[in-house]
């Protein structure tokens, strides 16, 4: 207790005692602010003597939430400066949305839920999965093009309703298809995907060095659209779909554009023009695996 | 019977093995079953070689038996045996043969072309010519007539690709 009382007087005798010395030693400037800023870091170096007198080794007088109010811990809490991060990170994503709602007398709209509780918990917890290697989604397979097959070659398209057409192939799409173009008013063939496998690749190139292909054709452009909005039974089947597939002027003016640069291409190598309109067959005497393409 | 026969300074033609498709002339006779060949203008080695895989040439040469390479070359080369095969019919069926083989799709399509359009041109001649007949009953202007057109044909396909005369080597 003694030592603690003294201890006690210790550190506002010392407090003062610096106090004095700042004091002091304004008038000289210099020294004073660097003697300052020292007084400062020592204030906060002395650290107090334990308050929390032995009683035995390992025995302290006083209990836990006793050295709390001694040390006057509630008046020292501190944090952590806030850094950048932590600054960017406090908007917090959005909980709810409020959702317009059709209907006369219902009030307009709706606060509708972002991320909603699970609608279904199992009865068992799903099993823990074994770690797998390199299995990767679609979209980052490898996509490969045989050597054969170079922009500007003659393909021969041996499946869909266009087989058995010889066909101009102009790039390998993002999926790995082959975009490929008759030309239309050649063959009918549209801008149209087509699959590596089943084409085969001629040795018969048209120089297709200079033509500019549009950068929208995708494969999103060319994906087959499907209407998946069941909203009322009706008891036949649903006309809404699209079972006519109709031709949008964007494809025909793409069309258009692709292939005026093409024809002017294929004009120049005589009798191209007559090879492409004609089809692919086999007769008797002819094998596939004899024939030079 | 038989026009040629096995003799020091035949050519022959390799038709399989290792060195199928070479000529080659018999220096020597070892047995009944091989012969000692040497072909140095067409890159066979001296060696020894069965008679079934060659097939003789109508080619002779002139040395005598067991002459060393050098006078075979000598042999081969006065007499120009190179580029008399190659104006045999058969050294051009040969490579006809080896054209049609390597025809791509694209060449397919233009021989179908050359070969359509040169059998519609004949067939019009004839039915101009049996037109005649029908009408105006026998004469003699008509076997001279027959031989012209076909004639006129055959020279203005020559100047068209090689692909028109592997046509014409297929109809013949």
């Amino acid at each position: 207790m003694a030592g603690e009382k003294a201890a006690g007087e210790k550190k506002p005798g010392e407090k003062a005692a610096g106090k004095k010395k700042t004091g002091e030693k304004k008038p000289p400037e210099q020294k004073a602010s660097q003697k300052e800023v020292g007084e400062k870091k020592k204030k906060i170096k002395k650290h107090h003597a334990s308050r929390n007198p032995v009683l035995a080794r390992g025995i302290g007088r006083y209990s836990r939430s006793a050295m709390y109010a001694r040390k006057a811990l509630y008046k020292r809490k501190y944090t952590a400066p806030e850094t950048k991060i932590e600054k960017k990170k406090k908007e917090k994503p959005r909980a709810t949305i409020t959702k317009p709602v059709g209907g006369d007398k219902n009030g307009g709209s709706r606060v509708v839920k972002i991320r909603k509780m699970p609608r279904y918990y199992p009865t068992e917890d799903v099993p823990r999965k074994l770690l797998s290697h390199g299995k990767k989604p679609f979209c980052q397979h490898k996509r490969r093009l045989r050597a054969s097959i170079t922009p500007g070659t003659v393909l021969i398209l041996l499946t869909g309703r266009h087989r058995g057409k010889r066909v101009v192939f102009l790039k390998q799409l993002a999926t790995g298809l082959l975009l490929v173009t008759g030309p239309l008013v050649i063959n009918r063939v549209p801008l149209r995907r087509a699959h590596q496998k089943f084409v085969i690749a001629t040795s018969t190139k048209v120089d297709i060095s200079g033509v500019k292909i549009p950068k929208h054709l995708t494969d999103a452009y060319f994906k087959k659209k499907r209407l998946r909005k069941p909203k009322h039974q009706e008891g036949e089947i649903f006309d809404t779909e699209k079972e006519k597939y109709e031709i949008t002027e964007q494809r025909k003016s793409d069309q258009k554009a692709v292939d005026s640069q093409i024809l002017a291409r294929i004009k120049k190598v005589p009798q191209l023009r007559g090879y492409l309109r004609s089809t692919f067959c086999l007769s008797n005497g002819v094998y596939p695996h004899k024939l030079v393409f | 019977v038989f026009k040629r026969f096995v003799e020091i300074g035949r050519v022959a033609f390799i038709s399989f093995g290792p060195h199928a498709g070479k000529l080659v002339a018999i220096v020597d006779v070892i047995d009944q079953n091989r012969a000692l060949v040497d072909g140095p203008c067409s890159g066979v080695r001296r060696q020894a070689m069965p008679f079934k895989c060659m097939q003789l040439t109508d080619f002779v040469l002139k040395f005598p038996h067991s002459a060393r390479q050098k006078c075979v070359r000598l042999a081969w080369e006065k007499e120009n045996i190179n580029e008399k095969w190659s104006a045999t019919r058969w050294a051009k069926k040969i490579e006809a043969r080896e054209k049609k083989a390597k025809m791509t799709d694209f060449d397919r399509y233009k021989v179908m072309k050359a070969k359509k359009m040169r059998n519609r041109i004949i067939k019009h001649e004839m039915k101009k010519l049996q037109k005649m007949s029908s009408k105006k009953g026998k004469k003699p202007e008509k076997p001279e007539k027959a031989q012209k057109p076909e004639k006129a044909q055959k020279p203005e396909k020559a100047q068209k690709p090689e692909k028109a005369q592997k046509a014409q080597k297929a109809q013949k």
